[in-house]
């Protein structure tokens, strides 16, 4: 049996089978699953903004989808991952609040899901699957030793990717 | 020292909040002891009740010369009570999704103790704040945290916590008033009341 890593807001973990990585509660934020089918190491992040602006490098890499994505990819690639021909699956990137304002910072969950694909193309990493935005919170677990991507939310059921 | 300050404005508001709870159901409501934390975002949602626990989460956005996001974070069968004890009709559903007058009503709830809330807050610190319109969300509570989290991520690692529960008849857990000061706000709000940082 193997261990179930969670991944908290703003981090990275690494992991490879029979180890699977897990974060709970996705709203607006994205996790990124990153594996090379080859050695089956596998990353997930947990981004909560788009870019990091910053001229300097980032305190946190794991907090914005550029330096996430890059921070990623180096660890695993120091792990002794093939990191030119890694695959990609996402989730996450909702609207939670459906009786707001007109605010911006209620469109952030759209921003990061579009940076992150924008970053994903960048890194020439294959976005394999995706379940993105709507209005609902996500839990996702992904086994890096099948690839499978496991969502579970609270009201639009459980589905793999 | 600081975040004893910071745990006696949270008393100041809730206090005011929870009188305010109290002559809308027309029971007895205490406020636990409050909590200030600096933390790091991962360790938020736990601290919530867990970033899977199904909840009703109000926000509110402050605005004015100490800026802040005001939540108040309810399991979704205690807000599920609350409306049976606001309405005088048991709603749709015990577990959500809520009917519209149901969510106007949790937001109404929201808008008078968070009014309630920064109301006290204001007389002691004699700065104005104004709350934004409701926004409101049920879900499990990570994904309510991650919008609003990430405002703060853009300017810092950590964020300040300011929590205080709402306890109905000495035992109920009705829920939890959360206020969490942006970075910059901090010395205003100790300017306010004479700390020296």
């Amino acid at each position: 049996m193997g261990e179930l890593i969670q991944v908290g807001m703003a981090e990275c973990k690494l992991a490879r089978p029979p180890d699977k990585l897990m974060t709970a509660g996705l709203g607006s934020c994205v996790g990124i699953c990153l594996l090379d089918p080859i050695t089956k190491i596998a990353s997930m992040c947990h981004i909560m903004l788009p870019y990091c602006h910053h001229d300097k490098p980032a305190v946190n890499p794991g907090k914005y989808a550029d330096t996430a994505i890059l921070a990623a990819v180096g660890a695993m690639h120091r792990s002794g991952a093939d990191t030119d021909h890694l695959i990609a699956k996402i989730a996450g990137g909702a609207q939670m609040f459906r009786f707001s304002g007109n605010s911006d910072i209620f469109k952030i969950g759209q921003r990061n899901v579009l940076s992150v694909e924008e970053n994903l193309e960048k890194n020439k990493i294959q976005l394999l699957g995706k379940d993105i935005g709507g209005n609902v919170g996500r839990t996702i677990v992904f086994d890096p030793a099948t690839g499978n991507l496991a969502i579970r939310t609270i009201h639009e059921g459980d589905k793999i990717i | 020292m600081q975040l004893d300050v910071l745990r006696e404005i949270a008393n100041i508001g809730a206090g005011n909040a929870a009188t305010a709870l109290a002559t809308m159901l027309k029971s007895r409501i205490e406020i636990s002891v409050p909590h200030a934390l600096i933390m790091p975002f991962a360790d938020v949602p736990g601290f919530m009740g867990g970033a899977e626990a199904h909840s009703v989460g109000i926000y509110f956005h402050v605005s004015g010369p100490a800026q802040a996001s005001i939540l108040l974070v309810m399991p979704v069968e205690k807000a599920a009570q609350l409306l049976e004890m606001l309405l005088g009709t048991s709603p749709a559903s015990m577990s959500g999704p809520f009917s519209n007058l149901e969510y106007s009503a949790l937001m109404e709830l929201g808008n008078i103790l968070s009014s309630s809330y920064l109301n006290a807050l204001s007389s002691f610190t004699r700065i104005s704040f104004k709350p934004s319109p409701p926004a409101l969300a049920v879900d499990m509570v990570g994904s309510i945290l991650n919008t609003i989290l990430s405002q703060y991520g853009e300017v810092s690692e950590m964020v300040l916590v300011m929590e205080t529960g709402f306890k109905k008849d000495k035992v109920d857990v009705v829920g939890n008033i959360f206020l969490l000061p942006e970075p910059d706000s901090l010395n205003t709000l100790f300017n306010a009341l004479g700390v020296v940082v």
